[in-house]
């Protein structure tokens, strides 16, 4: 009985984390957005500074009209919202927030592949919305979105298949456990091409070609209302909550900090979490969107090279260490 | 398939009071068996994609109850995550209508299935034939973890490895001289941008292997050849744009 208690409650505390760390990041990022631009974002809902403006959004969301296209393939069209958000709370099960073997959801041998494949699963909502909606502008954010995993999704494993080496475990404890202070300058170019990757793989600002509402009217989702596109947004903002996370883990030394990782290793976790999202904002108020091609490019000629020569001096440190 | 070889392991020692793993296995083995035959049999060829994930990720679960942990997060990170993606890619940049598509069916239905079933029948009795007698202990040690697998692959099976990895990379180098040379073929005649893609009746296989500068050079190479009809005042990349778009 203890033991279902013990999964019930684990269950239930990401659960609360996954509903309530992409809020935080999205009305975050109104405020950041908006100091940066010289104004002050939404300042009425809730009474200070507008700190309930993302829960107003949320009943607003909820009164919309749900629609679908006439001519769209229902059931794919009403499903895919749900596919884009659900790997993101999987993933979110396995991701360590502090030291002791119980701050985790659940731990998973091979961790690192685990989290790299539900990722992808969670891009197929994507693909799904923007071929449903029967609409050509989704079906363009589609095969944008397509082409942007292909691209990206190989430079963050072989990032990640770098700190794997490093640490000699594929599971996500393991390699904290293993985690050095001086991991830091040595994995930093796979940390920054992990962390690039992932931001494409999100499809946030540089890399939002896919969806990029000026050209493309929000690719996949431009035919989605209400609820639905309420839970692509979410799924987005879980998605910088998980990329960050990820990051943080393999690269960034999760809950290690110069002091109290015993007692406070999780606020380390969430602090370098936090800063990584405010990163993720601060980039997408300052960089213009990539053009396709350049896009590609990126990935192609910089970032797996980039990958590769991480790879190889991991390995040749590691022999040397050895 | 996939449901007779779960019977025949289901056979063993506890054939007659199954674990609840078997019973699982077997459950889910049923599922993806079905979802394979709508993926083969279904006349909406995005759904056919679709049923593939089910499918594919249905075996992921399977190795899951084997206890092979690393070899079902890698099913679904190369299939679902990859595999399919490029599928559904391929789909939407050729063609991928919203209902029906009749045309897409071929003649060749009898045979597909001829072949079907032999080569389902030869692995189902190559791999009955090979481990009737090998039941894995679900209650002990996990015999399918990464630092197994990799233990296994890297010291009994590495020259099969290696080989493979030198197949692979023929065909990666074999890819990369096909694309180039259909490049170089197709590059004064094809035009169109992706803006084309969802309709029917235009596969073109240029396309597929199109590098992503080329537009650019499209549109640059084409005001040259217009250029004595036009005031050279005008903006030259202007209205090829517009006609690729």
């Amino acid at each position: 009985m203890n033991d279902v208690l013990d999964v019930a409650l684990r269950l239930l505390l990401v659960f609360v984390l996954f509903l309530v760390l992409p809020l935080l990041v999205g009305q975050t990022e109104h405020k950041v957005m908006a100091h940066m631009q010289g104004r002050l974002g939404p300042m009425y809902a809730g009474g200070f500074h507008g700190w309930a403006q993302l829960v107003a959004d949320g009943v607003k969301f909820a009164q919309k009209e749900d629609i679908v296209p006439a001519g769209a393939d229902r059931r794919i069209f009403q499903l895919a919202p749900a596919l884009a958000l659900l790997p993101y709370l999987l993933v979110l099960l396995v991701i360590p927030i502090g030291p002791s073997e119980s701050a985790v959801g659940q731990h998973i041998d091979a961790g690192i592949f685990y989290v790299l494949a539900v990722m992808g699963v969670g891009v197929l909502g994507s693909l799904m919305a923007g071929w449903a909606s029967a609409n050509k502008f989704s079906l363009l954010g589609g095969l944008r979105t397509a082409a942007q995993l292909l691209a990206y999704e190989l430079p963050m494993l072989l990032a990640a298949a770098s700190v794997a080496m490093a640490a000699g475990t594929v599971s996500l404890g393991g390699i904290l456990n293993a985690w050095e202070w001086w991991w830091l300058p040595w994995q930093i170019i796979g940390a920054l091409v992990f962390f690039t990757a992932g931001l494409a793989e999100l499809q946030r600002p540089p890399f939002d070609a896919p969806i990029a509402d000026s050209e493309i009217i929000f690719g996949a989702y431009t035919e989605y209302t209400g609820l639905r596109f309420a839970l692509f947004l979410l799924a987005e903002y879980a998605g910088i909550v998980i990329v960050c996370g990820l990051t943080t883990v393999l690269f960034l030394g999760g809950w290690h900090g110069p002091w109290g990782a015993d007692g406070l290793g999780w606020v380390w976790t969430l602090l370098k979490t936090a800063v990584l999202a405010f990163v993720v904002i601060w980039l997408r108020v300052s960089y213009p969107r990539l053009r396709e091609d350049q896009l590609q490019k990126l990935s192609w000629t910089v970032l797996i090279p980039l990958a590769l020569a991480q790879i190889a001096l991991t390995g040749i440190v590691k022999v040397a260490i050895q | 398939m996939i449901t007779t070889t779960s019977v025949l392991a289901a056979t063993g020692p506890g054939f007659l009071s199954p674990s609840g793993v078997e019973i699982a296995f077997l459950l889910v083995g049923v599922v993806t068996l079905g979802a394979a035959v709508i993926t083969v049999t279904t006349k909406q060829l995005v759904h056919a994609a679709l049923w593939l994930v089910v499918a594919l990720g249905g075996l992921a679960v399977e190795y899951l109850l084997l206890t092979a942990e690393f070899i079902a997060w890698v099913q679904v990170l190369i299939y679902v995550g990859s595999v399919v993606v490029l599928l559904l890619f391929g789909l939407m940049l050729t063609r991928a209508p919203i209902g029906r598509s009749p045309d897409a069916d071929s003649g060749n239905r009898p045979v597909a299935l001829a072949v079907a079933v032999a080569a389902g029948a030869a692995l189902v009795w190559v791999v009955v034939d090979a481990f009737r007698h090998t039941w894995i202990d679900l209650e002990g040690p996990v015999q399918g973890s990464t630092e197994v697998t990799g233990r296994i692959l890297f010291q009994h099976w590495v020259l099969p490895f290696e080989a493979l990895s030198v197949l692979l990379l023929a065909a990666l180098v074999g890819a990369i001289v096909l694309s180039r040379k259909n490049a170089a073929a197709a590059e004064p005649g094809t035009t169109g941008g992706p803006g084309s893609a969802g309709e029917p009746g235009r596969p073109n296989p240029g396309r597929r292997t199109r590098t992503p500068g080329r537009p650019a050079k499209e549109t640059r190479s084409r005001p040259a050849q217009e250029a004595p009809g036009r005031p050279p005042t005008a903006d030259p990349s202007e209205p090829p744009q517009k006609e690729q778009r």
